[in-house]
């Protein structure tokens, strides 16, 4: 290509000279007059090339060696640069990562945009995920926008075949796998005629199950399995991998439940999800839904009145828990890499000063701007790159470390991985790092004043210098400030929540969930006696103090919010308070170590066949009566029958619902009744809900066993599960705030550290480029501390105007953590009165070595640079 | 001669060449001189832009070359017009006739349109 132009030229500068030397011209002149004519050939081809308009990529080639050249020649600068890019663009791709697989990735279904929840909504209770049977099947049945499934938590001991084993289950329609697009792996889901009460008992098994107990059939077709003590067929497997709010073993109809709850309207216990059936809007079946259910509330007002239904996209409904701390993470990771780009732009920016010369000279022999920013540009971008691919590398790698650490449930955690979006993510910030550091130094580039910045030699004015480094350093100090204030708010509000009192001694207290054999789970006498054979031989252990059952833990999952009254006459339904019951046996306060305020606790003198009694906390005495010694009121509890209850105590309140949410739930009421009422027709049902709790002398983690054997049972079949200590219960409860600080302190820490850098490097610059104007002073009569003084006055004026607008950014940013998570207290003073002068000392920490630097310039040396 | 030098516009440059290299393929230094010697020295192309002019019709495939011998037995580039090219050539030399037409017209508009 080249040759060749060079050759067309040659010819044209011969034909040229021939001619010439024809008309009379002698050969020199001839030769002149021709190259004259043509134009500089060099000018020539270049203009020939650039409108051949290939030109480009070999440029790129050509910018990106020279950009190596020049890397290799700094190799500390380029190191560090690369380090600072690799850890931020690192960091920012993990979280966009755990962000995308979670709240922006489609569920793994056909058309999961089409998949939905239907919540039930009341209007002073708010809205609330259940429904009950009734109601469920007469929305299924009336629906034409929506195709309806539901489904249930349920659990139980697998005795055959293989060894015994609680696992978990679920209750599901017949409709949900269909609606969901899951096809099971073998077999066949379930079909209409087996979801109702008294159908031929039939399961599905979860793939893990069906390797574990009956592989290595291929059919499963006609295999048994006994399940809580019944006998089912099993009819199909879930595919590999399948989950319904978690793992479960074992699928079955629930149209099948025996749950006693099935046929009360008031029993909302199953959750729905729906399919948009074609060519049907989100808005049209909200209508649909809002007419059903106020068809509902006219046919059964006892316990439909006032009822509401809503609709929501499923995978907002899952992820609805996470989604704000995920995207303020986001966030704050993408402050602190803003923050290392702007430092590395600092960098980039001294450098570029000093190679002012270098591009007046390219720019003198013939370089268009666009050409000579095109290289600026292409350095920066090629180091972004390399950072960058060096951090996603690293982030690849950090992605399951981080989601194994993040506190209590991440949703679809188990999707996490990067794919094409985070790999596009990742590439695109780089680029755009390496853009935003690029671009300052480019927009310096020389193109006039070329015989100044060739003369002066690198050197340029120290006014336009200064004006040029300060919006950089200002703005790493209010990016700063900006992050310390979040972490110190954190940081407060996790020292404030850990000090609250959970309202019960959390220490040496064991909860385990406990399944009795289903072999005693025939008649209710049975059942009681069983319960307290297992409470006598817990009670035999020697580190054991006292022990007792209780069905919900605080700090645990699990809540039974019931509705209750003070007078004896019903209320219009779902007007009535509610309260957090729990059903206990006597020992359960000395368990616990809850202050008893008024009057007694249970005792086994409280009995089935003695009057109702139940004790409230002080939140409900106060809240209902106005005071705490209410004993010997009485309250109405529609669950437990018409008859009036007795108050026969007042306890402290328990902070059921974690420390940090507590304060904030709706329901803060909360009562406690006796096991042994339980009405024995309901018996069956609670114990497969109730939970040991054990106090102990010495650690509790240390009887697990010797409990577990205790409580066996006579055909060995009864497990402890789930076991916790009160004290991992209460640090869980708190482990979001406490995973927030100590990122938040993290990228805080990373934030001064950087800003301090961003200080020190440009004040140094600055006060090299003036050792002369230093110089002119010392020999005007200024001594050392005025110097430094100088310095750093200069220091702390950028550190103020930071602040300062770092304030404004930061009051933002407060708000936005309280909105997002729980517990959270305001910003106050105090936070600022600590993070204003820690970033102050930092900054003029950083300022003191080039103060230093300054102030021991010689000033004959300095005079005599000019 | 006192040759009057009109500065041509690029896209007449490329009109230009794409009319001389109409009637038979030629080389860039014929091309310079042909432009010259018919309009009578008042176009005078600097050569300095006739080779980049030549290479960008060549890439947007107007023009097509080729290394032949010439008289004197020296090789040199010689362009001839694709069919793309001759429909270019008509295009533009239809549009510079419209032009040439309404200029003319306007200017003839202050002698009262005599012509």
């Amino acid at each position: 290509m080249e040759e060749q132009l060079e050759k067309e030229l040659r010819f044209h500068l011969d034909q040229r000279e021939s001619d010439l030397i024809a008309r009379g011209y002698s050969p020199a002149q001839a030769r002149r007059e021709a190259r004259v004519a043509l134009g500089g050939p060099e000018q020539v081809k270049e203009k020939c090339r650039d409108a051949r308009g290939t030109r480009w990529a070999e440029e790129l080639l050509q910018d990106t060696s020279y950009a190596l050249r020049t890397f290799r020649q700094k190799p500390g600068f380029v190191a560090v640069t690369l380090l600072i890019l690799a850890l931020g663009i690192g960091a920012t791709t993990v979280m966009f990562a755990v962000a995308n697989s979670v709240l922006l990735r489609p569920l793994p279904f056909p058309e999961p945009n089409r998949l939905v929840t239907l919540h039930g909504f009341i209007k002073d209770f708010g809205e609330f995920w259940g429904f009950s049977y009734p109601d469920f099947t007469d929305v299924k049945s009336k629906s034409r926008s929506l195709k309806i499934a539901g489904w249930t938590y349920s659990s139980g001991t697998i005795s055959a075949p293989g060894a015994p084993e609680h696992v978990e289950g679920r209750q599901i329609s017949a409709g949900l796998f269909p609606i969901l697009g899951v096809v099971p792996s073998c077999g066949r889901g379930f079909r209409l005629d087996e979801d109702r009460p008294g159908a031929v008992p039939v399961a599905i098994i979860s793939y893990d199950l069906w390797q574990r107990r009956f592989a290595p059939d291929r059919a499963v077709a006609g295999k048994k399995l006994i399940f809580d003590d019944r006998t089912f067929e099993v009819v199909g497997v879930a595919p590999p991998g399948f989950q319904l709010s978690g793992e479960a073993e074992v699928y079955t109809p629930l149209g099948q439940s025996l749950d006693p709850r099935m046929q009360n309207r008031e029993g909302r216990f199953i959750q729905v999800i729906a399919r948009l059936a074609a060519g049907v809007s989100l808005n049209q079946a909200q209508a649909e839904l809002t007419l059903i259910s106020r068809r509902l509330a006219e046919q059964y007002p006892k316990s439909d009145a006032g009822l509401g239904m809503r609709i929501h996209p499923l995978l907002q409904e899952l992820v609805s828990d996470v989604r704000g701390t995920l995207w303020l993470l986001v966030a704050a990771i993408g402050l602190v890499l803003l923050l290392a780009c702007v430092n590395i732009a600092s960098l980039f920016l001294t450098r570029a000063i000093s190679r002012e010369r270098e591009l007046a000279m390219r720019a003198a022999l013939g370089a268009s701007r666009s050409r000579l920013v095109r290289q600026c540009i292409t350095e920066s971008a090629v180091l972004g790159l390399c950072g960058g691919l060096l951090g996603i590398a690293g982030a690849a790698v950090s992605v399951h470390p981080f989601v194994a650490l993040w506190p209590g449930n991440l949703p679809r955690a188990e999707a996490i991985h990067i794919d094409w979006r985070v790999l596009c993510f990742g590439v695109g910030i780089s680029l755009l790092c390496g853009l935003l550091f690029g671009l300052t130094p480019a927009l310096r580039v020389p193109m006039h004043r070329l015989e100044e910045a060739l003369r002066a030699g690198g050197r340029s004015v120290t006014g336009s210098s200064r004006r040029l480094h300060s919006p950089f350093v200002v703005s790493e100090i209010a990016l700063a400030f900006v992050l310390l204030v979040s972490a110190g708010m954190l940081g407060r509000t996790l020292l404030a929540l850990s000090s609250l009192n959970p309202g019960f001694n959390a220490h040496n207290v064991l909860a385990a969930r406990f399944a009795l054999s289903p072999k005693v789970l025939g008649n209710p006498s049975q059942i009681r006696s069983a319960w307290r054979d297992v409470l006598d031989r817990a009670r035999r252990l020697p580190d054991v103090k006292f022990v007792a059952l209780a069905d919900i833990i605080p700090m645990r999952e699990g809540e039974n919010v019931m509705p209750y009254r003070t007078t004896p006459n019903p209320l219009p339904p779902n007007q009535e308070p509610t309260a957090l019951g729990s059903t206990v046996t006597p020992d359960y306060l000395k368990v616990m170590g809850v202050p008893l305020l008024e009057g007694r606790f249970f005792d086994d003198h409280d009995r089935e066949e003695s009057k109702p009694v139940v004790v409230v906390d002080e939140n409900l005495a106060r809240h209902v009566f106005g005071r705490t010694n209410v004993a010997g009121q009485h309250i109405w509890v529609s669950a437990m029958g018409g008859a009036p209850i007795e108050i026969v105590g007042v306890v402290g309140h328990v902070r059921h619902w974690g420390l940090a949410g507590d304060d904030q739930s709706p329901v803060r009421d909360q009562m406690y009744y006796p096991f042994a009422q339980v009405p024995p027709q309901l018996l069956h049902f609670f114990s497969s809900v109730m939970s040991i709790t054990v106090r102990t002398r010495s650690s509790p983690l240390t009887i697990v066993k010797a409990l577990q054997d205790q409580l066996r049972g006579a055909s060995g079949d009864q497990t402890l599960y789930e076991v916790r200590t009160m004290e991992q219960l209460v640090g869980a409860s708190l482990a979001r705030q406490r995973f927030l600080s100590l990122l938040f302190g993290i990228f805080a820490g990373l934030a001064l550290v950087l800003a301090s850098i961003g200080v020190y490097g440009v004040l140094a610059y600055l006060t090299g480029q003036r050792t002369s104007e230093i110089g002119v002073r010392m020999a005007m009569g200024a001594n050392v501390r005025d110097i430094m003084r100088l310095v750093l006055w200069h220091g702390l004026k950028m550190t103020i105007a930071g602040v300062s607008i770092g304030l404004v950014a930061a009051i933002g940013a407060a708000q936005a953590l309280q909105h997002l998570v729980e517990g959270m207290q305001p910003v106050n003073g105090a936070t600022f009165a600590i993070m204003i002068p820690l970033l102050t000392l930092a900054a003029l920490f950083a300022s003191f070595v080039p103060a230093r630097r300054a102030s021991r310039v010689d000033p004959v040396k300095a005079l005599r640079q000019e | 001669m006192a040759a009057l030098k009109s500065d041509l516009p690029q896209g007449t440059l490329d009109l230009l060449i794409l009319k001389a290299v109409a009637v038979e393929p030629v080389h860039g230094y014929a091309i310079a001189q042909r432009l010259e010697q018919v309009s009578r020295g008042v176009v005078q192309v600097p050569e300095g832009s006739l080779y980049p002019a030549l290479h960008r019709l060549e890439n947007r495939g107007f023009l097509a070359a080729d290394w032949k011998k010439t008289e004197t037995g020296r090789e040199a580039k010689f362009y001839k017009l694709t069919r793309k090219g001759r429909k270019q050539l008509e295009t533009e030399a239809a549009s510079w006739q419209r032009l040439i037409e309404a200029v003319g017209l306007i200017l003839g508009m202050a002698d009262g349109g005599a012509q």
